[in-house]
This record gives structure tokens, sequence and C-alpha cells, in this order.
């Protein structure tokens, strides 16, 4: 079976934070303890929408080694393709869901000197679990928490009653904004800097520090993406012998399990390379969206990624 | 002609490259005996990097060879030492009071590169993100396997082991931890059948 173990749980918990986020916590249905994680790392999230299956990733925000529950939090997207709003209007405390086991593509390098960590928005949940493992070892950290307005930032205060030292907030609603450049500057040698938070933030954080000169090896981001909706198209599955059709609304790899194929995947948000797979004929244009791919493999036209990429074209046949 | 080409080996083997100008905030080059022909080739693309330069020089057998070239140089801060453990308080000082966008670049013998690359991991550098060029000598820093002494500079092969006396293999078999390859008592099997030495690469 693909993806990771799945754990059955019940929502035991519905906590709204504010306007658009919400903490969902869930318990072990069978009685066992959870498995322990590291911070950083994500559940595939099982949701039954009506007639059809969703599965999403959530950083896991709860307490690393609490081993009776798990957390996450989701923010609301009404213009996303209805996993979050689902989350938000739909579930009940007691609700059947199904969970993966944890995997984690953005852990702590434990051999750093310090953690410097930025935040953007709901980028802040990875984190939540990372402070929670560092506090436990003692670990030297940094967070820098940008965020629309104090009535946007979940968990700011507690975070700032727990740690003020250690977190510092900047709201646009303040017209504050993190000064990378002097914050980057001066970092003592062995500092790792992660960041979680939307593209834009991503970018413009991990090219400053290659600007000046920070290693490759002592940054890392996550950004999740979620499958973006597209023009409908068919693709054909040859090991499988068969004829699909991909809906507007749903991702290709959504498309290739609805018919009962069981496809490789981890992340679901193209980034840990688990579901790429082989084309062996195409007349049209790929439409890559994962940044597991090198770009020289895009354009070979050979390989694609189901989770978030998509075809516009006449013929596509994938070797699935 | 100070360039060796290495045989493709195992994969613990280090490999070198040729040192290149990098974005950084400040640079720091550790360096031994031919090593100094890197950061004099260095130097002669792009003579501003000296003025962030802190060199760490250890001239070994070469005399006043380089050392004269390196004066001219403008190095912001040039030192120049015995040996490298001479060398080693200065290095670790150096790296704890360094900042990120600190660029190392170690060039000279297998020997000095390993040791500073194990002391600048310690200090938090990843080992990828350190540049290393061979220069000079072949000659290897080896542990003994069995009573874990170090020999430096051993360039035969099997060798004397300096501390227990067995004749050891020289593998390429590499620990950074160490900073050494391994060496391995030879005549195990059949004590007394020692091959003739031969020089390494020869």
């Amino acid at each position: 079976m693909s993806g990771s173990e799945k754990i059955n749980v019940e929502v035991s918990k519905i906590i709204p934070l504010n306007n658009l986020v919400t903490r969902f916590e869930f318990k072990r249905i069978d009685g066992e303890l959870f498995p322990t994680f590291s911070g950083g790392a994500h559940t595939i999230v099982e949701m039954k929408d009506g007639g059809i299956i969703r599965r999403n990733p959530y950083s896991l925000m709860s307490d690393p080694m609490d081993q009776h529950s798990y957390a996450i939090s989701v923010r609301r997207d009404d213009e996303g393709r209805g996993g979050s709003l689902f989350m938000h209007n739909s579930l009940q405390v007691g609700d059947d869901m199904v969970l993966s086991y944890p995997v984690n593509l953005f852990s702590l390098d434990l051999r750093a000197k310090k953690h410097l960590m930025i935040a953007g928005g709901i980028g802040i949940t990875p984190f939540m679990a990372q402070i929670k493992q560092l506090d436990r070892s003692q670990g030297n950290w940094e967070l820098h928490y940008s965020a629309r307005s104090p009535s946007l930032s979940a968990y700011a205060d507690e975070l700032l009653t727990m740690h003020p030292n250690n977190v510092h907030m900047y709201y646009d609603s303040e017209n504050k904004s993190i000064d990378l450049e002097n914050l980057l500057d001066g970092q003592p040698l062995g500092t790792h800097l992660y960041i979680c938070g939307p593209k834009g933030m991503i970018d413009w954080a991990v090219g400053q520090a290659v600007n000046l000169g920070w290693p490759s090896e002592a940054i890392h981001y996550e950004e999740f993406l979620a499958p973006k909706p597209g023009k409908p198209f068919q693709v054909m599955l040859l090991a499988s012998d068969k004829l699909v059709s991909v809906g507007e609304n749903e991702s290709l790899l959504e498309a290739i399990e609805r018919e009962g194929v069981d496809a490789p995947y981890l992340c679901r948000g193209g980034a840990c390379g688990q579901c790429e797979t082989t084309v062996i004929e195409s007349d049209g244009e790929f439409i890559h969206m994962d940044h597991w791919l090198e770009d020289e493999e895009k354009l070979s036209r050979k390989k694609i990624m189901p989770c978030v990429s998509r075809f516009d074209g006449k013929t596509l046949v994938l070797d699935r | 002609m100070s360039n060796f080409s290495f045989p493709e080996s195992i994969k613990s083997r280090p490999t070198y490259a040729k040192l290149e100008a990098r974005a950084g905030k400040s640079y720091l080059f550790v360096a031994d005996a031919e090593g100094a022909e890197a950061i004099i080739d260095l130097a002669s693309n792009d003579k501003s990097l000296m003025f962030k330069a802190h060199v760490i020089y250890i001239p070994k057998n070469t005399g006043k060879k380089y050392t004269s070239q390196l004066e001219k140089l403008d190095i912001n801060q040039l030192y120049i030492g015995p040996s490298y453990t001479a060398a080693q308080s200065r290095l670790k000082r150096t790296l704890e009071s360094s900042h990120m966008g600190l660029q190392l670049f170690l060039s000279g013998t297998e020997g000095l590169i390993g040791q500073a690359q194990r002391d600048a991991m310690a200090a938090g550098i990843p080992h990828t993100a350190i540049q290393s060029e061979h220069r000079g000598s072949v000659g290897r820093r080896m542990q003994c396997v069995h009573c874990k002494g170090i020999t430096e500079d051993v360039d035969v092969d099997p060798f004397v082991c300096s501390h227990c006396g067995l004749s050891l293999f020289v593998r390429d078999h590499y620990s950074r931890r160490l900073a050494a390859f391994q060496g391995v008592c030879i005549d195990a099997e059949e004590p007394g059948n020692i091959p003739t030495a031969v020089e390494l690469y020869k």
C-alpha cells in the first residue's frame, strides 16, 4: 500500500484560534499510543468528503513526545480545492478519520550550533513542534514570526509567554517586517536557517542567505503546494491498462487513486519525490508545479509529479 | 608540479577540486607547503579577495619559497607557523568568533586538509561547504586501527606504525572524524610475510 502506515483516529477537540485558523486534535481509536515524531514532521489527513477522499498534508504541531494525541492547525482557504473548508465546516468532535504515520521532510539539523527560524502566517505550525523539541534538549533557537495582524497570529501569545526572549513578532498591520539582511548578518558560525511560509517569503529568505555566503546545507525550508485546479485532461495508465479522466478540481494523483490504482506518494505537496512517474508518451504541454524535479528533467518531458502537476494536450501515457 | 590527480577509489576517499572565489562575508585560508600555490592562483584572479582574508600558513619543508610570495599579496591577516598543532588554537579561536558567511579554503597536503576540516566541522561548518584543493606531497595521515596511534606524512605502503611497530597496509578508507586514513596489519594471516614497501602512487 502506498504512503506511510495509517492510524485510525477520532477528532477529540476542535478549537478555533482566530477567524482563519482552527486547531484539531486527534485520539487513537484502538487506545494504543501514537508514535513519537521529530519536529517538522507532517501527517496526511484523509477526509471522506461526500463521495471523494481528500488527502492533505498538515504539519504536526503538538509536542513530539506526547503520544496521547496529535494536533494540527488548519488555515481556512476559501479559494482552495475544499480540503480546509471541509475541515472547518463539516468536521465534528467524535468523527472518525485516518491519519498517516508522521513523515519529516523539514527536520532540524541537530549539528547546528543555533537554529534561526523564520515563519510566515500558518507557516508557524512545524516550528511549534520543533520548539518543543529544542526546549527539551535546551537547544539554542530564535523565532522570527511574521503575520498579518495580532488577531491573525496563531500561537503568538503562547509563544511570547513561554519564550519571551526567543520569539520576535512582526505584524503587517503595524508595518513591521523582518529586517532579514541585518538578522542574517552576524549570526554565529554553525547557525542553520529554517523558513516556512508563503513561496515569496521562502524565495526572499533563501536568496538573501545565499547572497551572504550561507552554505545551502544550512538553509532549510518547507512549502506545501496545494494541487491547483486546472483544465480537465485524460491520461492513459499503461501498466494498469486504464484510461483515466482528471477532473478540474482533482489532482492527477487523486484521479489515479479514484480508479483504484495504488500509486506511491508521501507528501502530496510536490516536495518529497515519492510519486515521481515516468512519462511514456506525450503530445501537449506539461504544467509542472512541483519543486522536486530539476529544470532539465522538466524540459525532458520524461517525468511528472502527479501530486501537484497537470497536463494540457491530446495524449499523456504514464508508466503506472 | 604540485598537482596530482588521484585515481578513482572507494567512496570514503576524499576528493579535491580547485579553489574558487565565492560570495562571502570573510575568507579564511588554511594551507601548508605547496598549498600556498592554490592561494596565490586564486589571488591572481581576484586580488581584492585577500583584503578580507585571514591566512594561516604552515611552510613545512618549503622554507621561504612561498612565504615571501604570500607576503606580497596584501593579505589582511597572515600567520605563518611551524606546524598544524601550533596553529590549531589560532584556527579554533578564529572559527569560534566567526559568523555565517565565512568561506573556508583549505589547500596543501591531505593531513592538513583533513585536520582543518575536522576542526571546522566541529565549529559548525558542513564538510560539503568547505573548499579544499590538494597540492604537494601525497603523503597521508594514517591511523593504526590496532593501537590507534597516528603516523603523519606516510608516503610508502606498507609502513611501520610509529607507535606499536606493526607493518600496516595503507588503505583508502578514510575517517573525517579522525582526519586520518586507516592502516591495517598486513601480515596478520602470515606473520613475517611483509611485502617490500613501495612509494604511494608510483
